[in-house]
């Protein structure tokens, strides 16, 4: 794993509605290393897409804010670089690919142009040169280069996604977020698309930060993992340590609300109440409400983040294991 | 336990520009009272269909619904009505089955209103009992769905499934739309609810890990057909057909250690439309071969393990 | 039940509130339906009052915006006049809902053949240019408010037919209308309870800005003699009667022309307005 990529620190990002100020994002820190792949674990809601969108500074605002923060890539402050400028950094050194590749493509334009205006965009080259490229980057994605000048309707769902990620990967960015790429994908066509970015990674050498909701992709994909909760990163250490002994009690909850292939238990342990209101926040822990370790202190301080072991970062007064 | 539900040979077909869209094919299945039935497949694969051909809410092509004993198939309207109240449904996206103009009790009071002869205090009141039932606080009787989360509009479509006391209900991927913490709340809520009410459910999804758990037997199925069905912990233990198989592995397993070698499929679900006569999963399938060409016929290979694949011993 | 439904409208008058244009034009359309409600009371003299000795008068204190070739008080006339404009547009354009929504709520509703028949009626129906539709109605019933009115409404059917059934074939996927068969609703109850109500918001967009597309129609067909009769005062046949003395008396002209383009412009305004108050909710 090499030098540190990107780096955010102590971003915080709110949204002015109407009615009430939403706290999507507070304080959080996080470090990219060159070819790591980091996996963004939470709920709906929890802040993990508002924190992808604020790197690429393509948070519609307003309605957001940016109230504090740095995030800073290859030694340059993102937040701070020229509209003029980020224009050369998306889709040339960070790429995003979303959700639903359903609506991620032009459907009245060919797959393979599509593909070559996105190289074009960022290089100088030929029309005939990014064409060249694109469909080198459609066979990398496993989609024969003869699919070039079709369009997106002739492509089923996962097809689409692999398009979607050739694209994202056309100019060789340094750093790539996946917003969750498989979620809208069947279990066997997602199996494809998870095992075609692990080849992907290995060849290119690409930072990831991988938002999911899935553990599991999460566990095959994922080189370290922070569990975002509430707008906040309660726990982040590598994947190994994060699957070996989770320590926040809200990452344990997760966990145990999972069904478990190989437990021949006929009840799972949810985690009780709903995440909390993200425009009124507890003073305290955001999880206090929810957690079974709660006591006094909980509801009066936010914990702070503490190394519990080497890189294993959890943001709580009574971290460990399950008792 | 005596049968409550029996299908046999169901078919329905969708007449579509191509050709015949094969969305339900060939189906029968047994269901015990007070099981639970999971039906698994990808999408497209016609399991929702099923359910809703179950249900009378698309009409059958052929086959034979037999409900408690008596033959259910073609109801007139009368019997449909009473049918209706014996079987209900809970459906996937819970921002799209419940009348964004409604509030949770109108939605919720709806199923005794239409049945009629209650007073409105009685509707009211059995009203609320069905929200505490499924645990949706008094206070938000008046709210809209636009201000609830997932997870309660989920319960209200729960409630409103289970005002007229029915006996079996189809569960239309009912925990897919929500977060996991969300999710295990409204599969414990569903077993509670089994428990209490000797429920039958058949339980449609395409998350597998969900199915296990909750399910006596599992059906798996592929463009329209079965291909394999087996108790729970069996199929898990020992899936027989190819496609079962490679759909096991698929499931990403949030565990670091033992990792299992994911078998992957080439290709993806081919058209429903016209199919050929033999196995549909063959362009698939690692291991198709000339005698895949012909039918296949559902043979029971041990005990309640059916398996729809010629080559199922030899691999 | 009841404080919930209220705090439904709050919300939408909050959302309506942010575009001070809308507001401005509600403000002006509630002004001008109690213009034409209040008709008797405000205006100076009774619209058919005649002062021949007054014949053209400028404006003056005792007729504040003049008088026409009779010596009748024309801000009376364009008081009473509010009467049938509104009248107008707003009947019309309730008949044509009500046809239009029934018929493209059958159309979407249950398709196959009843909405193919339906909706190449009317195609052939629209194939006729309303405004010639309306004239030709209007000379077969013969010229009268009422008769406009008719015509006018039968004439907007098409748009409301077309814009229901595509809001319904939208609706109509939801699960809710599953549900609500699980449970033995009939058709008509899902329709009327399930249904209409989700299409709602477009409709009443495309209401409120037809009913100044209808006022203006009405303004025509008075103004080519097929609407409201001498001497009920009505802004298009003032602008007709008017036409003549163009050059000498413009302002006779001038004042009803003004009356249409204000009530027409406040219904499009409005209807701007409504559209984007009730978007967000549907939205989310």
């Amino acid at each position: 794993m090499g030098d540190v990529l990107l780096s955010i620190k102590n971003l915080s990002i709110e949204y002015h509605t109407d009615k009430a100020v939403v706290y999507a994002v507070n304080n959080i820190s996080l470090d990219v290393r060159h070819g790591e792949t980091i996996g963004l674990v939470g709920e709906t809601g929890a802040g993990k897409t508002t924190i992808a969108k604020s790197i690429l500074r393509v948070l519609p605002t307003p309605p957001a804010v940016v109230k504090s923060g740095e995030i800073f890539f290859d030694g340059d402050d993102l937040l701070k670089t020229s509209e003029h400028g980020m224009k050369k950094i998306r889709g040339n050194k960070i790429a995003m690919i979303f959700q639903d590749p359903m609506t991620a493509l032009n459907p009245i334009e060919r797959v393979g142009s599509q593909i070559a205006e996105a190289i074009k965009q960022h290089n100088k080259i030929s029309r005939a040169e990014a064409e060249r490229r694109a469909c080198d980057m459609l066979e990398m994605v496993g989609i024969p280069g003869g699919r070039f000048s079709e369009y997106p309707h002739q492509f089923s769902g996962g097809m689409k996604q692999r398009v979607v990620i050739a694209m994202a990967l056309a100019c060789k960015p340094e750093l790539l977020l996946a917003d969750e790429p498989t979620t809208a994908l069947d279990v066997t066509i997602q199996a494809q698309v998870l095992e075609m970015m692990h080849d992907l990674k290995e060849r290119l050498g690409t930072s990831v930060v991988m938002i999911t909701h899935d553990l599991g992709v999460v566990a095959d994909l994922c080189d370290s993992v922070a569990v975002v909760y509430a707008g906040e990163i309660v726990e982040q250490a590598s994947a190994d340590d994060m699957f070996e002994s989770p320590s926040h009690p809200y990452t344990i909850g997760l966990f145990g609300s999972l069904p478990q292939l190989d437990s021949t238990e006929r009840r799972l342990k949810p985690i009780k109440g709903l995440m909390p209101d993200p425009t009124n926040l507890p003073a305290g822990c955001r999880f206090c409400e929810r957690c079974p370790r709660a006591a006094g202190e909980c509801a009066q301080a936010a914990p702070e983040m503490r190394e519990t072991a080497p890189g294993h970062f959890v943001k709580c007064f009574y971290p460990g294991g399950e008792e | 336990m005596p049968v409550l539900l029996e299908a046999r040979d169901l078919k329905k077909y969708f007449k579509t520009g191509g050709g015949m869209l094969h969305a339900v094919d060939g189906i029968s299945f047994t269901l015990e009272r007070g099981k639970t039935l999971g039906v698994v497949g990808e999408s497209g694969c016609g399991k929702s269909t099923l359910g809703r051909v179950l249900l009378h809410l698309l009409e059958l092509t052929s086959g034979e619904i037999i409900f408690d004993g008596a033959d259910a198939t073609n109801p007139d309207k009368q019997e449909l009505h009473a049918l209706r109240e014996r079987m209900q449904v809970i459906f996937q996206d819970p921002f799209s089955s419940l009348n964004p103009r409604m509030s949770v009790s109108e939605a919720i009071m709806e199923p005794f209103k239409r049945r009629g002869g209650m007073t409105k205090a009685d509707m009211l009141s059995e009203t609320r009992i069905l929200m505490e039932t499924v645990g949706i606080a008094a206070r938000f009787e008046n709210s809209y769905p636009h201000e609830l989360d997932g997870g309660r509009r989920q319960r209200i479509g729960i409630a409103r499934a289970l005002a007229l006391k029915p006996d079996f209900i189809v569960c239309d991927e009912p925990v897919s739309a929500l977060d996991v913490s969300i999710q295990a709340q409204i599969i414990n809520l569903m077993l509670d609810l089994q428990e209490e009410r000797g429920l039958t459910y058949m339980f449609v999804t395409h998350d597998l890990s969900v199915v296990k758990y909750i399910s006596d037997d599992i059906m798996v199925m592929y463009l329209g057909q079965m291909v394999e069905k087996a108790p729970a912990n069996e199929l898990f233990r020992d899936p027989k057909h190819p496609y079962s198989k490679a759909l096991l592995s698929a499931i990403p397993v949030p565990n670091r250690k033992n990792r299992k070698k994911r078998i992957l499929l080439t290709g993806e679900i081919t058209s429903p439309v016209n199919p050929k006569p033999g196995c549909r999963f063959m362009a698939r399938c690692p291991n198709a071969s000339e005698e895949c060409n012909r039918p296949q016929e559902l043979v029971e290979c041990t005990p309640e393990h059916f398996v729809a694949c010629c080559k199922y011993d030899t691999l | 039940m009841k404080p919930k439904k209220e705090s439904q409208l709050i919300e939408f008058w909050l959302q309506l509130r942010k575009n001070k244009l809308a507001v401005v034009a509600l403000v002006l359309l509630v002004l001008l339906v109690l213009v034409a409600i209040l008709a008797p009371v405000l205006a100076p003299y009774p619209y058919a009052e005649m002062h021949p000795e007054d014949s053209y008068a400028p404006s003056s204190s005792k007729y504040l915006l003049g008088s026409d070739k009779l010596g009748r008080d024309v801000l009376s006339r364009l008081l009473w006049g509010a009467r049938q404009s509104l009248e107008m547009g707003i009947i019309s354009v309730a008949i044509a809902a009500v046809v239009g929504i029934f018929l493209g709520a059958l159309a979407g509703y249950y398709g196959g053949w009843k909405d193919n028949l339906i909706m190449r009626f009317l195609d052939v129906y629209e194939s006729m240019p309303m405004m010639l539709l309306c004239i030709t109605l209007a000379a077969i019933l013969g010229p009268s408010l009422r008769n406009a009115i008719i015509a006018i409404g039968v004439g907007s059917v098409p748009g409301y037919a077309r814009l229901t059934r595509a809001t319904i074939l939208t609706v109509r996927e939801k699960e809710y209308i599953e549900a609500a068969r699980a449970i033995n609703s009939s058709d008509a109850i899902i329709i009327v309870k399930h249904v209409i109500p989700n299409c709602m918001a477009p409709l009443i967009v495309d209401i409120t800005m037809n009913v100044g597309n209808c006022i203006l129609a009405g303004a025509g067909l008075s103004y080519i003699g097929l609407g409201v009769q001498a001497p009920v005062p009505e802004w298009g046949a003032m602008i007709s009667e008017a036409r003549n003395i163009l050059r000498d008396h413009f302002s006779l002209s001038l004042y009803p022309g003004i009356c249409v383009m204000i009530s027409v412009l406040a219904c499009n305004l409005l209807g701007d307005g409504l559209r984007d108050a009730l978007d967000p909710r549907l939205k989310n």
